[in-house]
């Protein structure tokens, strides 16, 4: 595919290898062409051309300030009022990044969960259930049901099982950041995007959340951001290594990890910078 | 000198000047509770003043107070609230809300004597309301808004980001993100403004004299009809309000016990602004604790 995006890439004489995953046979949920993110007048993000498959996990790796929450934030719509974003944003084959579109909606089929947990000021219970009352779904025993099987997947349930109705600010970090992907997964979304969301937990959350992620591949796509090499390479099945507002490699994980194609990625993935 | 005496001393400085601002307090404090809690009866409490005679009470300036107090937050906490909603979730940083918190802050740092003037000018005169409850709650209420919009602003302004984003984040609109999501974990750090500036209003006389009168009818406690001319809840009778009264005592007092009767109210409204102080404390940290335990 041949835009004036990859003219301007020449120009950049940047080093690249973006794998197009639909040539690898890939099934893709969502994808993104000519993406650029302005803050005011300081363009963040120079170039996104991404696909993403699904019912993987892809993971965004890259320095800080290189444009991977950016990019993450720009796929839900959540940068509206902060940035301007202009390209495609093809999810299920329509086109999200136009004004047409019923945001709420697309939050709804796109979570996310940030980098500090943040539960809000209610039960542990109502973070999950409130969202559903507002659209409308009253019926007691579906919440029950749709409260307990979303803590299930996020692997809380059993801890909180007996406490449904304690407020959420007394959990653990670990586990508000659980109460959070629960509550993300109620609203049933295809894909969930997440933005370093270990960073502020131990190592034992972390690899709690990790195995949480594993079990979720199974029903939704799942797109992390993280500055954790290890976990990059342990959970996700494709990675993008973002530069400077560029995606400069893209590939299964284990290449990325094993044989980059990228000098920067190398020297990146092997620690020696960024 | 070393940068360690140095220390010690601005250290030391720092303590004298927070003592001797508690000591003013206490002194204060003491002084008008001591002369004035042997006033205190039920029935200082509840019977009408008196113009000429010994042992009237405040009763119907009480009752006004809290009245004037009660129609001033009906008014004034909507309109705050809404404008505090407004100015911190909506509103983008341009030239329009530039000037309305330019407004805001000035009209909160307005004598309320000014206040007063203006209210006296524009009720009571202009919208020929007349020396009545009503001019007073609309004075109260220009008083009260621009502090009051401020503290809620403040309230909301104390809840993080990562709160909106993640109702944003769930499907919600910015509506439902700010009723359902913020203002549900606002609600004890706005109370506690509410109450605070409760305390405020209560004690205010300046804005009052020439709002609401400086005369107390008596009042029929049996009659809650508020069209009848006696009612209490008339809206359009005069009221004067318990720090009215003090100053209407000492100023041109006439009664015998004129002395007596002043020390005796502001002993009530001193301990009515401590009992607000105290119970926006003790409110606002119960619900904290509501919200964020079990
Ligand atoms: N709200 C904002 N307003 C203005 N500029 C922003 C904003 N958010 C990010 N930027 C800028 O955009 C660029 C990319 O930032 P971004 O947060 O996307 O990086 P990141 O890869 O997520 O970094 P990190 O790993 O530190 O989270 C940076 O130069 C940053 O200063
Ligand atoms: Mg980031």
């Amino acid at each position: 595919m041949l835009t004036s995006n990859d003219v301007r890439d020449d120009e950049a004489m940047q080093e690249r290898h973006v794998t197009q995953l639909t040539d690898v046979g890939e099934d893709i949920i969502l994808s993104t062409h000519d993406l650029h993110v302005f803050y005011g007048q300081h363009e963040a993000l120079f170039e996104g051309d991404l696909q993403f498959a699904n019912h993987k996990i892809t993971a965004l790796i890259g320095p800080s300030g290189s444009g991977k929450s950016t990019f993450l934030r720009s796929l839900n719509r959540m940068n509206d009022r902060i940035a301007t974003v202009t390209g495609q944003i093809m999810y299920r084959g329509v086109d999200v990044n136009q004004p047409a579109i019923d945001v709420y909606e697309m939050r709804r089929r796109v979570g996310m969960v940030f980098q500090r947990p943040n539960p809000f000021a209610k039960s542990i219970y109502d973070n999950i259930a409130f969202a559903l009352q507002l659209r409308g779904v009253t019926d007691r025993h579906q919440l029950d049901e749709i409260v307990e099987t979303s803590l299930r997947q996020a692997a809380l349930w059993d801890q909180v099982k007996d406490e449904l109705n304690k407020s959420a600010l007394a959990l653990s970090g670990g586990q508000a950041q659980r109460l959070c992907i629960a509550r993300a997964i109620a609203v049933k979304p295809d894909i969930l995007l997440l933005d370093e969301p270990a960073s502020a937990l131990d190592p034992v959350s972390t690899s709690q959340l990790e195995d949480t992620l594993l079990d979720l591949k199974q029903k939704y796509t799942i797109i992390i951001v993280t500055h954790n090499m290890q976990q990059a390479a342990r959970i996700s099945d494709y990675t993008a290594f973002f530069n400077a507002g560029r995606v400069l490699e893209y590939d299964t994980t284990s290449q990325i990890f094993t044989n980059p194609q990228v000098k920067i990625t190398s020297d990146y993935v092997s620690g020696n910078f960024g | 000198m070393n940068s360690k005496t140095q220390n010690k001393m601005a250290i030391g400085a720092l303590y004298g000047i927070a003592g001797f601002v508690v000591l003013i307090l206490l002194a204060l404090l003491g002084y008008i509770l001591i002369s004035g809690t042997p006033q205190l009866s039920w029935h200082f409490l509840t019977a009408p003043a008196k113009a000429f005679l010994k042992g009237g009470g405040v009763g119907v300036q009480l009752f006004n107070s809290f009245y004037l107090l009660f129609l001033a937050m009906l008014i004034s906490f909507p309109i705050a609230l809404g404008a505090a909603i407004y100015l911190y979730e909506y509103a983008k940083n341009n030239w329009l809300t530039t000037t309305i918190r330019t407004a805001i802050e000035i009209l909160s740092s307005l004598p309320s004597v000014v206040v007063g003037l203006f209210g006296f000018l524009f009720f009571v005169v202009k919208l020929r309301l007349g020396f009545s409850i009503l001019s007073g709650a609309f004075a109260l209420t220009f008083f009260n808004l621009p502090l009051l919009t401020r503290s809620i602003e403040d309230s909301l302004r104390t809840i993080s980001e990562t709160q909106r984003e993640g109702g944003l984040a769930l499907g919600l609109s910015r509506w439902e993100t700010v009723t359902k999501v913020i203002l549900p974990a606002a609600v004890p750090s706005i109370l506690t403004g509410v109450i605070l500036s409760a305390g405020r209003v209560f004690g205010e006389a300046a804005a009052l004299i020439y709002t609401a009168g400086q005369s107390a009818p008596a009042l029929n406690f049996m009659d809650w009809n508020p069209f009848n001319i006696s009612s209490p809840l008339n809206p359009m009778r005069p009221a004067e309000t318990l720090a009215v009264h003090i100053w209407k005592i000492n100023s041109e007092g006439i009664m015998p016990d004129a002395k007596a009767i002043s020390s005796g109210s502001s002993a009530v409204l001193v301990l009515a602004i401590l009992i607000f102080n105290f119970a926006a404390r003790y409110l606002g940290k119960r619900l904290y604790k509501r919200l964020t335990s079990a």
